[in-house]
């Protein structure tokens, strides 16, 4: 493999450790029974699609998109707009969620997806 | 980052997991800091870092820490989780390389807006006059998004009326709060839920 093909592919490195973050966080989502722990797991892949988003938009040489005399290349101020929402969303949704589990627990008793899941059961034979 | 994460997996604590949780938070912010985006990188030490961990934790004190023990770890979701990641890989070796000036990304709208800000809408910093002006529609709708979460969580755990669900009224003032993002409150808060 020569020097260039080295390089080359160390360009994709970013992508690479937004895809290490995100499978963590989707392996979290749907391999772990607790809800709280769930939430954090949709954090962690959120994360790392803002990461993705922002490493797109840099530009080599670049400054930070703020207007300077003497400044030429500028890094792209359009993704970094897009996640600076994303992420006052996603904290509004993560509160909708955290709710939704602490209505969970006051019905069910318990945070865990698969004691519900039999607890349902139950409740179904019995009815 | 790539470490907390992992460890975000095995921990059982959940206490530990939302601490560390905030942890990723901060080396995210970090991380936007080196690739340029300042305003992010604030935003996300704040919100990110701040609110939702102060969020968790409230849920925390309301069910409880611990997670239960499980005996086998779920093979299937693991090679489920492998293979998206190769498929994913995969997919990368098309894209523009990073720090590539001659990106797509960069030959649209974006040139445009560094160009003709300054004198269009004003301030020096790119990130609010697009925020602001160009993309006024998206933040109006990411308000509307906020406060239809807000009176979501009003109505989930909020006007509950028997006494037996613990701390209901602390939690609605926490979720308020989190309407505006007010951010020097999340310290008080975090007392106040502790």
């Amino acid at each position: 493999m020569s020097w260039e093909v080295v390089t080359d592919l160390l360009g994709l490195l970013n992508y690479w450790v937004v895809i290490i973050l995100m499978m963590a966080g989707f392996y979290v989502v749907i391999a772990q029974d607790n809800l709280v722990k769930k939430i954090v797991g949709l954090n962690i892949f959120q994360v790392s699609v803002f990461v993705f988003y922002i490493s797109m938009g840099k530009v080599s040489d670049g400054t930070a998109p703020i207007l300077e005399e003497g400044i030429e290349v500028y890094s792209n101020p359009l993704p970094h707009v897009l996640i600076l929402t994303a992420i006052v969303v996603g904290v509004a949704t993560t509160a909708l969620a955290l709710a939704l589990v602490v209505r969970i627990n006051h019905s069910y008793g318990s945070i865990e997806e698969d004691e519900i899941q039999v607890i349902e059961h139950d409740e179904e034979e019995i009815a | 980052m790539a470490a907390t994460a992992y460890y975000l997996t095995r921990l059982r604590n959940l206490f530990a997991v939302v601490m560390l949780s905030g942890v990723y938070s901060l080396f995210a912010a970090a991380l936007y800091m080196v690739l340029d985006a300042v305003d992010v990188a604030f935003t996300e030490a704040a919100v990110g870092a701040g609110i939702s961990t102060v969020l968790m934790l409230g849920t925390l004190s309301m069910t409880t820490d611990k997670e239960k023990v499980r005996k086998k770890p779920p093979l299937t979701a693991l090679i489920l989780v492998f293979m998206t990641g190769g498929v994913l890989v995969y997919g990368t070796f098309d894209m523009p390389r990073y720090g590539d000036p001659n990106a797509p990304i960069h030959q649209h709208v974006a040139n445009r807006f560094i160009e003709r800000s300054g004198e269009e809408v004003g301030p020096p910093n790119i990130v609010t006059s697009v925020l602001a002006s160009y993309r006024g529609y998206d933040t109006l709708g990411e308000t509307a998004v906020v406060f239809t979460a807000a009176v979501g969580v009003l109505i989930i755990i909020g006007r509950s009326k028997d006494r037996s669900m613990p701390n209901a009224k602390a939690v609605r003032r926490r979720e308020e709060d989190d309407d505006i993002t007010h951010e020097p409150s999340a310290k008080e808060k975090e007392d106040a839920s502790s």
